[in-house]
């Protein structure tokens, strides 16, 4: 601005938000261009997470790689490691065994229920609902009481390998599951009551970062984001992979494309999560944990793409194998980054204020984004 | 002699008495919200300074004022230091008119040989006859306490979240000065001290006879106070941080208190104009004469503290509402229903004749 | 002890056998050589009618088609990678509306760069790959104008690559630094490199590596290489 500008007298004004929020979401920096209150453009600014994960893929041992990826998406770890190992498995020509199948499903989709429930934590927070943040906490933290009663950890669980699972299952276990789920559908309803009617957060969530299904496929939106468009596409339906085969459950979807329905489609996704844990811990089978592989894991040379439903989006796996025990390329295929994407149409219009909803809608984690 | 005591002891007194217990009121409010909040969310709050954290608001107060004196570089020094204590007086000052109990008789004392005669004190600081005029003009001179702390930052973010937060509390005194003229109309008077008594002597609590009012009293107080869920201005996610970003230290704790002592402020109004002041409830049934027991500055206390209880409950559980939306809501829908109610209590009052 | 373990098949150390108590025996014929057992899955070729369409369009384009471990692959020249790309979305045997994902793969010993871009049809369920190869020195086309997605798919390859891609509005560094030098997932980029004139600006410190572009140093002395 010149010296005789005045403040008001510019037209078009950018602001950075971040990289250092006081809400959640990790450190983005998104740079806009306001005209008074409205946003006219976003630009976001990434990479400040980033440690070179894939360029690791290539000098690690497969077995080694797999801990690394549970850093890329740390609240859904679990999908992570799921998804690599399958990826492998695939290459191998192998099969996990059904018990370590089952084990697989539940632990996944509690991950799930963990992701979605972090997710609308901090989404209502930013939103300015506190109280529910603590309440999604606490039922968070049942299921990582179950996690580290598991395998150990808490967040970054590295629970399966290349071929199956490495942990028995507890002593247990399975009442730890079943009283959770059995609660846990009606705390659902809870977090329902405070927000689902509530006219303050209609306002803000209705019709607040509005994505068309064609837009949103076009812009490679995936998961709760593009179900919440319209569009029933769920790869563990479309693509069954682990047991989920086995399993009843339902996809929803929104209709309008917003903030709102996307926070439904999560809520429900939610409910639907709990159904599957709660057939899965029914049926884990006996057998054995882990198929019969040689120690060194070596695929055969030649390339696969896998990719699993994770909670934030379709998670892939491009594997470029050389024959040895490193991959030759490992690529990742980020949910959240290619969501990102769709944050600069989706805020293009609205207010400032609306900038951090659609950020939380979005369910992006920086470290999956950034790798 | 009787003009020194009536007129300047007695005074000196209650007003030492009230400034008092206001700041401590103040102070441990702030203990109440972290408290009743952290009840609400599944925790315990401060539990550390003291038994239950109840010695939270001393440590508190003595961090702020021990913090070290930041005052950006090329901010308005005078003015900067005065923004807050112009939003801080105000908010004190309301608390002249509000009546916290009935007039009580002092027998006479005897001291020294010399005896003071008895007397009729009544429990409030002075009772003027434009009282409510006065709280609502007070009340608005801490606006401009919050337009110069943005002001005088000399930083743009500032600036715009104070033109914001004014905006917003000017908006909102317009709709707040319509809702309580119902009660004005019924009571026939705008001393405070006089609603009070119109409301004994009708029977009733006006909140029975103009809920409307009331409840739009009320919304347009918590968005005049800027608290949830009108604290857009203020919130942590917003870029804007609101006008107290440069503030630090005591400057900073004078802001917080004038917002607490804001709220108080509503809250006692609320309870004066609309819940009977120092009344017992149903004032009018004699049945229940034996609640006459807590005397009305018991009543009035409690139920003040049911006000501020509401507005802790508020902030825990809702949202917040975009700037907008908040302004939306004060102009196009509070401010039509309080002229409807201005305006079909008129006819009532009209047609009904008395204080009914 | 290190010898032994680097050449465990290896009988030249073994102690002589003992002179003439037993009669060695007899020379084991050589066995003949067996046919290589295949170390697993193979790529097969396969025939669709997109493929058919594909090169009744785009003959001269279209290198191979082929399916490793049931997923489908075309391979593809280049030249006319938009009008490619354009078709397969298009074509009502092909509506592949989404672009799962788009990266590169550095082939150093041929100096090229494999693209690879994995499409998906929400119609058809069906995934699909297609490769195609380009100088590391020469610009591909850039599919933006096709699918949205590819727009920070390919800022992404060209920030860990330095694929240039032609036609993109936007081509610039998306993950790392915006004046960060060197392409870190070429293999001639070692796994601790870093852009020392970068760190020394912007953080003020003297990096200290030992390791510098052009020279792989996969095993350099004190890089600790996993034991099998």
């Amino acid at each position: 601005m010149s010296t005789n500008e005045t403040l008001f007298d510019a037209s078009e004004l950018t602001v950075s938000m971040g990289p250092q929020h006081p809400s959640t979401h990790g450190v983005l920096q998104v740079k806009l261009k306001l005209d008074g209150e409205r946003v006219i453009d976003a630009e976001c600014v990434i990479g400040y997470l980033h440690r070179g994960v894939e360029k690791l893929g290539e000098h690690q041992t497969y077995g080694q790689f797999v801990p690394t990826l549970d850093r890329m998406d740390y609240i859904a770890a679990v999908s992570n490691c799921l998804g690599f190992c399958e990826a492998i498995e695939k290459m191998l020509g192998i099969t996990a065994p059904p018990r370590a199948q089952y084990i697989r499903v539940l632990m996944t989709e509690l991950n799930r229920i963990t992701s979605h429930l972090l997710w609308l934590g901090t989404h209502a927070l930013d939103i300015g609902a506190m109280t529910v943040f603590l309440y999604a906490f606490r039922e968070r933290e049942e299921i990582l009481k179950i996690f580290e009663n598991y395998c150990g950890a808490r967040l970054t669980t590295h629970m399966f390998r290349i071929g199956g699972t490495q942990y028995e299952l507890y002593d247990g276990f399975e009442d730890q599951v079943r009283t959770f789920i059995k609660d846990f559908p009606k705390k659902v309803d809870e977090y329902e009551t405070l927000l689902t009617q509530n006219r303050i957060w209609i306002g803000r969530t209705r019709g607040v970062g509005a994505i068309t299904a064609k837009a949103a496929i076009d812009i490679g939106l995936t998961g709760p984001a593009l179900r919440g468009s319209g569009v029933n596409w769920d790869i563990r339906k479309a693509k069954p992979y682990a047991v989920y085969s086995d399993f009843d459950f339902d996809i929803p979807t929104g209709s309008m494309g917003d903030t709102y329905d996307r926070y439904m489609v999560r809520m429900e996704e939610m409910r639907q999560s709990a159904r599957i844990v709660s057939q899965a811990v029914e049926k884990i089978p006996a057998g054995p944990l882990m198929a019969k592989l040689s120690k060194i894991i070596k695929p055969p040379v030649g390339d696969i793409y896998h990719s699993i439903e994770s909670p934030k989006g379709e998670l892939g796996y491009y594997i470029v194998s050389d024959g040895s025990t490193m991959a030759y390329r490992a690529r990742v295929r980020p949910p959240s980054f290619v969501n990102l994407q769709a944050l600069r149409q989706m805020v293009a219009g609205h207010m400032v204020a609306d900038v951090v909803a659609i950020i939380g809608t979005l369910d992006i984690v920086l470290g999956e984004i950034d790798r | 002699m009787e003009y020194a005591i009536d007129y300047v002891l007695i005074p000196l007194i209650k007003i030492g008495v009230v400034f008092g217990a206001l700041s401590g009121v103040i102070a441990y409010l702030t203990l109440l919200e972290r408290k009743v909040i952290a009840f609400m969310q599944v925790r315990l709050g401060p539990m550390r300074v003291g038994p239950h954290g109840l010695l939270q608001p001393i440590a508190d107060g003595l961090k702020l004022m021990l913090k070290e004196d930041i005052v950006p570089a090329r901010a308005d020094r005078w003015i900067f230091t005065l923004a807050p204590v112009i939003t801080l007086v105000p908010a004190f000052i309301v608390f002249a008119v509000i009546p916290f109990g009935p007039t009580i008789h002092i027998p006479a004392i005897h001291i020294l040989g010399a005896a003071i005669p008895a007397r009729d004190i009544g429990l409030f600081i002075t009772d003027i006859n434009i009282g409510a005029l006065y709280v609502m003009a007070i009340s608005s001179i801490g606006i401009l306490g919050i337009i110069l702390g943005g002001w005088a930052s000399n930083s743009k973010y500032p600036l715009l979240g104070a033109l914001r937060s004014a905006a917003q509390m000017v908006s909102y005194e317009v709709a707040l000065g319509f809702s309580i003229m119902g009660v004005l109309m019924m009571a026939g008077t705008l001393s405070l001290v006089g609603i009070v008594e119109a409301q004994r002597d009708s029977g009733y609590w006006y909140v029975f006879l103009q809920p409307l009012g009331f409840i739009l009293f009320f919304i347009c107080g918590v968005a005049e106070t800027n608290r949830a869920p009108f604290d857009l201005p203020e919130a942590e996610s917003e870029l804007v941080a609101g006008f107290h970003t440069e503030y630090s230290g005591f400057r900073f704790s004078l802001f917080f208190l004038a917002e607490y002592a804001a709220m108080i402020v509503i809250s006692s109004m609320a309870v004066t104009l609309f819940w009977g002041g120092w009344l017992r409830p149903f004032p009018n049934v004699a049945a229940l004469a034996f609640l006459g027991i807590i005397p009305g500055i018991g009543w009035f206390a409690l139920k003040v503290l049911v006000f501020l209880y509401a507005y802790l409950w508020f902030r825990a559980s809702w949202p917040r509402y975009r700037y907008d939306q908040l302004m939306k809501v004060g102009w196009q829908i509070l401010m039509p229903l309080a002229i409807a109610n201005l305006i079909v209590t008129a006819i009532l009052v009209l047609v009904f004749g008395g204080a009914k | 002890m290190a010898e032994e373990n680097n050449n465990p098949k290896d009988e030249s150390t073994a102690p002589p056998k003992p002179a003439a108590a037993i009669p060695p025996p007899p020379p084991k014929p050589a066995a003949p050589a067996a046919p290589p057992k295949p170390k697993g899955p193979l790529p097969e070729p396969w025939t669709s009618p997109l493929v058919d369409a594909l090169n009744e369009k785009f003959g001269a384009e279209i290198v191979k088609s082929y399916s490793f471990i049931g997923q489908n692959q075309i391979v593809i020249k280049k030249a006319r990678l938009v009008e490619i790309m354009t078709f397969l979305r298009d074509i009502n045997i092909g509506q592949f509306t989404y672009l799962a994902d788009e990266t590169a793969v550095h082939w150093p010993k041929d100096e090229e760069f494999e693209l690879v871009y994995i499409l998906y049809s929400f119609e058809r369920n069906e995934y699909l790959r297609i490769k195609t190869r380009t100088k590391e020195w020469e610009a591909v086309e850039s599919v933006v104008g096709v699918w949205g997605t590819a727009n920070w798919l390919e800022r992404e390859a060209y920030d860990m690559f330095g694929v240039k891609f032609a036609g993109h509005p936007d081509l610039r560094r998306i993950l790392l630094p915006d004046d960060w030098v060197g392409f870190p997932l070429r293999k001639d980029y070692d796994l601790r490199l870093q852009d020392v004139e970068w760190v020394r600006k912007h953080l003020g410190i003297d990096s200290g590596q030992k390791y510098y572009v052009g020279e792989a140093r996969h095993e350099s002395p004190d890089y600790i290489t996993p034991t099998d």
